[in-house]
C-alpha cells in the first residue's frame, strides 16, 4: 500500500534543539553515514509509529542555505533532491528556536523558496512562555501559509501534533507555491539569467566529468544563490558548468540588480528581514523578557578575565584528568579481561598457528580497538556536557586570541587538548568545527600533540641514557626537562605545520568566527549519554573494525615466513611441566626468548627492519631499532614489547624493566661500539614524538574526513619529519657531546 | 565612523552597514547584524579578543576582526543588559565587573 520510503528532511539553525527533535521523533532506529565526498554526516531515522514509511534526514545545524563550501552545497542539494543517487525530499520540517523567532525566520524565508512543502517545529515553546513571551501561532501559520506546530522537544510536548502534521502534510499536494520574499524584479532577472544560460553550450570538461544537474539548467534556487553569494560555492559551480560565457553572464546580471534594486549584498539580507518582520506582524505578543537574566550573571563569572579564566583552567584540568590518568582504571580492566580470555585460550589449546593467530590478532585486535572506548567515553561525556549546559561556546570564546598562533580558532582547542591523552577522540572531537578548513587543519596537527601512548617510550629512553644530573636541590632534573622537551617538540611542529596547511591545501577565505553564545540551563542527562553513546557506537562500528583487520595483518608480518616449530615445542613443553618451575624449565624460557627473537627477526617485519637498516644508520640506529619503529607503525607502545623480543627478554617487559635497561645499554656494534648513546636515545624520541605511529588515529582520520587523502598525507608528511627531526637530532647531538 | 569594536561595555549602537560581500559579512548578516538593528556590546574575552554583544535577544562572540565590519551610527544608549526597565538609571554599568 505505501508506495515508496517518504523522505522528510529536519533543518534549523543550530542550537533549536533539532538533534533532540530527531531523536524524538525516530527513537533509537537511527543510522549514520557520511555523503559521499564531504564530510557532513547522514543521519537517518524513521519515524516511530509512523502510518506509513517515512525517512527522517537529520542535516548539521545552518543559519541560512548559502553554500560556501562543498559540504555546504551538499546540505542544500539534500534539500532541494538534486544530489545524485539519493531519493527527493518530501517535506522539510525547520526546527525554529521560539525565543529567537524573528532571526529564525531568515532560514525559513528560504526555504519556501524552494518549493517542498514546509511544516515549522516551533520549538523551546517551553521557555518561550516561561520568559511570558507570547506566540499566535495560527497567525504565524496562516501568515507564513504553512503549518506550524509548537512543541518542547526536551519535554517532549506537542510532539504527537508535530508528528500528525508530518503525516498529514505528506498526504496533500505534493506541488506546493514557492513564496517569494525577495523584490518581483530580482526573480524576473533571474529568469533572464536562466535563459541566457540555456543558449550556452555546457564546458566539454563539464560534460566529460559527468557534472550535470537534472536539467542541464541549475534549479532556480541554485541560480538565485549563484547570483547572490559572491565567491561561494553556488558560483564555483555554475563557473565549472558554463565556464567563462557563464561567468560573464553572471556579472551581467549582478550589474543589472545592483543598478536597480541597490547593493547585492544588501537586497537578500534587507528583504528577509523585512518579510520577517511582516510575516510576525500580530504574531508576537507581550514582548516579554527576551533575556536570560541568569545567563547574564552566570557570564559575569565564567567569561571574567580572572575568575573566567581559573574556571576554564581547572576545568580542563579535571577533563585532562580524566581521559590521561583517571581512565586507567577501566583500561587497565580491558587488559586484564584480555589477559583473562588470552589464557583461557591458551590453556584450551595447543601451540601452534592458530593458537598465535587467535592470541596475538584476533583477540589483540579486539582488545586494541577496546582499549579506546574508556577514554573516548569519558571525553565525549565531557564534551556533551559542556555542550548542553553551554559552556562550550564559552571555553571558544575564551582561548580563540590564543588559539590563534596556530592560526585557528578557540574551536580547536579542547580537540587539541584531548589529542595530548590520545589522538582518537581528540580527532573525533573535532566535530564541534564547523568551518572544515579549521577542522581539517586541527585534524592533521592533532597527532603532533604527545599522547600517552609515546610515554613509556620517552621513560624508557630517559632512564637508560639521560644522566641523573639535577639542579637546585633535586627540584629541576635533566630527565624532567627532557621529558618536558619532548612534550612541546610536537606543538613547536605543529604550529608551522598548520599555518603551511591553512596556505597551502586548505587555502580559502578566512573561516568566520562569530559564535553564537546560548543561554546556560541544567545539562540533560539523557541528552548527554546518547552522545556518549553515539560517540563509542561510531568509533567501533566505522573505525574499529579497520583497526581489528589491521591488527590481524601486522600479526601476520611478524609471525611469517619464519620458522616456529622449535618455539611452538618449546612452548608446549613449558606449559606441560605441571609447577612451571625448575632448571630444565628455567632453561626452556631461556631458549625460548631467543627462538622468538630469531623467528622475529627471520619474519617480513624483521626482514624490513634489515633491508631499512642503511635508511636508518644516519639517525644513529642499528637494525634492531629499525625493527621496534616499524613494528610500531601500528601503535607506538609496542616498541617496548618488540625491543623486549628483539633483545631476548621476552614480549613481557615495560619500560621499567630492569633486564631490557641493561640489554639496550650493553648493545653493541659488531665492531664492539655501544649501539645506544643520549644521542641514539633523543633521536628515537624525536622521531617517535613526531611520526605517525598509530593505525587506529590514521583510520579514525580516514573516517572522520571521509576520505584516504588525508590520513595518507598525515603518514607521509609525519614519517618524512619524524626522519629530518631524528636525523638533526642525532647529527647535532653527536657532534656536541663529543 | 563608528564601529562595533569600539563601543565600551553596555553602550548601544545602530547598524547602518555590514562592509565586505565575503564568507564573514554572510555570516554577519544571518546572524541578524542587519542595518536598522540595536547591538548592545558586552564585554570582551579575557584576552582582548574575540568581544560578546548582544543582537536581536541572542548572545553573539565575534572578533575585534569581525566587530570592524560592522558599521554603527553613535551609540545611543548605555543601557546595561540588566537594567532594561531603567536604561537611563545606569549609563556606565558594565558587565565585566571593576
Ligand atoms: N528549553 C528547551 N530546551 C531544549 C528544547 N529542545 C532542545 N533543548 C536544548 O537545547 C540545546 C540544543 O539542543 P540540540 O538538540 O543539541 O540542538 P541542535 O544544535 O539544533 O541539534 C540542548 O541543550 C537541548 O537540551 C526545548 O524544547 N526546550
Ligand atoms: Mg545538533
Amino acid at each position: 500500500m505505501t508506495s515508496a520510503t517518504r523522505r522528510v528532511v529536519l533543518v534549523g539553525n543550530p542550537n533549536t534543539g533539532k538533534s533532540t527533535l530527531f531523536g524524538v521523533l525516530s527513537g533509537l532506529s537511527v543510522r549514520t553515514a557520511n555523503y559521499p565526498g564531504v564530510t557532513i554526516e547522514k543521519k537517518v531515522g524513521r519515524l516511530a509509529d509512523a502510518r506509513c514509511e517515512v525517512e527522517l534526514v537529520d542535516l548539521p545545524g545552518t543559519y541560512s542555505l548559502s553554500p560556501r563550501s562543498p559540504d555546504e552545497w551538499v546540505a542544500v542539494e539534500v534539500l532541494t533532491g538534486e544530489l545524485p543517487g539519493e531519493p527527493d525530499a518530501e517535506l522539510i520540517v525547520c526546527v525554529v528556536n521560539a525565543t529567537l523567532l524573528r532571526r529564525n525566520l531568515f532560514l525559513v524565508s528560504q526555504l519556501l523558496e524552494l518549493g517542498k512543502p514546509v511544516v515549522i517545529a516551533l520549538n523551546m515553546i517551553d521557555s518561550a512562555r516561561s520568559r511570558g513571551l507570547e506566540i499566535d501561532c495560527e497567525r504565524l501559520s496562516a501568515n507564513l501559509g504553512v503549518p506550524v506546530f509548537p512543541v518542547s522537544a526536551s519535554r517532549r510536548e506537542g510532539i504527537e501534533e508535530l508528528k500528525a502534521g508530518i503525516l498529514q502534510a505528506l498526504d496533500q499536494a505534493r506541488d506546493f507555491a514557492p513564496q517569494k520574499p525577495l523584490p518581483k524584479r530580482f526573480y524576473d532577472l533571474c529568469d533572464e539569467f536562466s535563459g541566457d544560460l540555456s543558449g550556452l553550450t555546457r564546458q566539454p570538461q563539464a560534460v566529460a566529468a559527468g557534472i550535470e544537474p537534472a536539467e542541464g539548467i541549475p534549479s532556480r534556487y541554485l541560480l538565485e544563490r549563484a547570483i547572490l553569494d559572491r565567491g561561494g560555492e553556488a558560483e564555483r559551480q555554475l563557473k565549472r558548468q558554463f565556464g567563462v560565457p557563464g561567468a560573464e553572464r553572471l556579472e551581467a546580471v549582478r550589474t543589472r540588480i545592483e543598478s536597480q534594486l541597490g547593493p547585492l549584498s544588501d537586497v537578500e539580507c534587507d528583504h528577509r528581514y523585512a518579510w520577517a518582520k511582516r510575516q510576525t506582524e500580530g504574531v508576537l505578543g507581550a514582548a516579554g523578557n527576551a533575556i536570560h537574566g541568569p545567563t547574564e550573571r552566570l557570564d559575569a563569572v565564567l567569561i571574567h578575565r580572572v575568575w573566567g579564566l581559573l574556571i576554564f583552567a581547572a576545568l580542563m584540568f579535571v577533563i585532562f584528568q580524566f581521559i590521561y590518568a583517571w581512565s586507567g582504571i577501566p583500561m587497565a580492566a580491558i587488559e586484564a579481561a584480555q589477559d583473562f580470555v588470552s589464557d583461557r585460550v591458551q590453556s584450551a589449546m595447543p601451540p601452534g598457528t592458530l593458537r598465535s593467530l587467535i592470541v596475538d590478532g584476533v583477540i589483540a585486535g579486539v582488545g586494541s580497538v577496546v582499549i579506546f572506548l574508556p577514554q573516548i567515553a569519558m571525553l565525549f561525556l565531557f564534551l556533551a556536557i559542556l555542550e548542553d549546559c553551554g559552556y562550550m561556546a564559552r571555553a571558544a570564546f575564551l582561548v580563540d586570541r590564543m588559539m590563534g598562533l596556530f592560526g585557528l580558532s578557540g574551536k580547536s582547542f579542547l580537540p587539541l587538548m584531548s589529542s595530548f591523552a590520545c589522538a582518537v577522540p581528540g580527532v573525533m572531537a573535532t566535530r564541534v568545527i564547523e568551518n572544515r578548513r579549521d577542522r581539517f587543519a586541527t585534524i592533521l596537527i592533532a597527532p603532533f600533540m604527545s599522547c600517552s601512548a609515546r610515554l613509556p617510550v620517552y621513560l624508557l629512553m630517559i632512564s637508560a641514557f639521560v644522566p641523573a644530573i639535577s639542579i637546585a636541590g633535586g627540584l629541576i632534573s635533566l630527565s624532567g626537562v627532557v621529558l618536558m622537551a619532548m612534550y612541546f617538540v610536537g606543538v613547536v611542529v605543529a604550529i608551522p605545520t598548520a599555518w603551511l596547511l591553512k596556505r597551502t591545501l586548505l587555502r580559502g577565505e578566512p573561516a568566520p568566527f562569530v559564535l553564537e553564545l546560548p543561554e546556560y540551563k541544567v545539562p540533560d542527562l539523557k541528552t548527554v549519554l546518547h552522545r556518549v553513546w553515539e560517540a563509542c557506537k561510531a568509533f567501533v562500528i566505522r573505525a574499529g573494525t579497520l583497526i581489528f583487520a589491521a591488527s590481524v595483518v601486522i600479526w601476520a608480518t611478524a609471525y611469517w615466513p619464519a620458522d616456529h616449530t622449535r618455539r611452538h615445542e618449546l612452548e608446549r613443553m613449558i606449559e606441560a611441566s605441571a609447577d612451571g618451575e625448575g632448571e630444565q624449565v628455567a632453561a626452556w624460557e631461556a631458549e625460548l626468548k631467543r627462538v622468538s627473537a630469531a623467528a622475529l627477526e627471520g619474519s617480513v617485519l624483521g626482514q624490513v627492519g634489515h633491508a631499512i637498516e642503511p635508511l636508518v644508520r644516519p639517525l644513529g640506529w642499528d637494525w634492531k631499532i629499525g625493527v621496534g619503529a616499524i613494528a610500531s607503525f601500528p601503535a607506538r607502545e609496542v616498541i617496548i614489547a618488540t625491543l623486549g623480543t628483539v633483545y631476548s627478554m621476552g614480549g613481557d617487559v615495560d619500560e621499567e624493566s630492569e633486564g631490557l635497561i641493561s640489554a639496550i645499554r650493553e648493545a653493541r656494534w659488531p665492531d664492539g661500539r655501544p649501539v645506544y648513546n643520549l644521542a641514539v636515545a633523543l633521536s628515537i624520541m624525536v622521531f617517535f614524538a613526531l611520526c605517525a605511529q598509530c593505525v587506529s588515529t590514521l583510520l579514525v582520520i580516514r573516517r572522520e574526513t571521509n576520505s584516504w587523502r588525508w590520513p595518507i598525507l598525515s603518514f607521509v608528511y609525519m614519517t618524512a619529519l619524524a626522519y629530518i627531526g631524528a636525523l638533526v637530532t642525532y647529527q647535532v647531538t653527536i657532534r656536541l657531546v663529543s | 565612523m563608528l564601529t562595533l569594536d569600539q563601543l565600551r561595555p553596555g553602550e548601544v549602537g545602530q547598524i547602518v552597514r555590514i562592509e565586505g560581500v565575503d564568507g564573514i559579512s554572510c555570516r554577519l548578516r544571518e546572524m541578524g547584524f542587519v542595518p536598522g538593528e540595536s547591538v548592545q556590546f558586552l564585554t570582551t574575552a579575557p584576552l582582548g579578543d574575540p568581544l560578546k554583544c548582544m543582537i536581536q535577544g541572542s548572545r553573539i562572540a565575534l572578533r575585534g576582526s569581525e566587530a570592524r565590519r560592522v558599521l554603527l551610527a553613535e551609540p545611543i544608549s548605555q543601557a546595561a543588559p540588566l537594567a532594561q526597565k531603567a536604561p537611563g538609571l545606569a549609563p556606565r554599568l558594565s558587565t565585566t565587573g571593576p
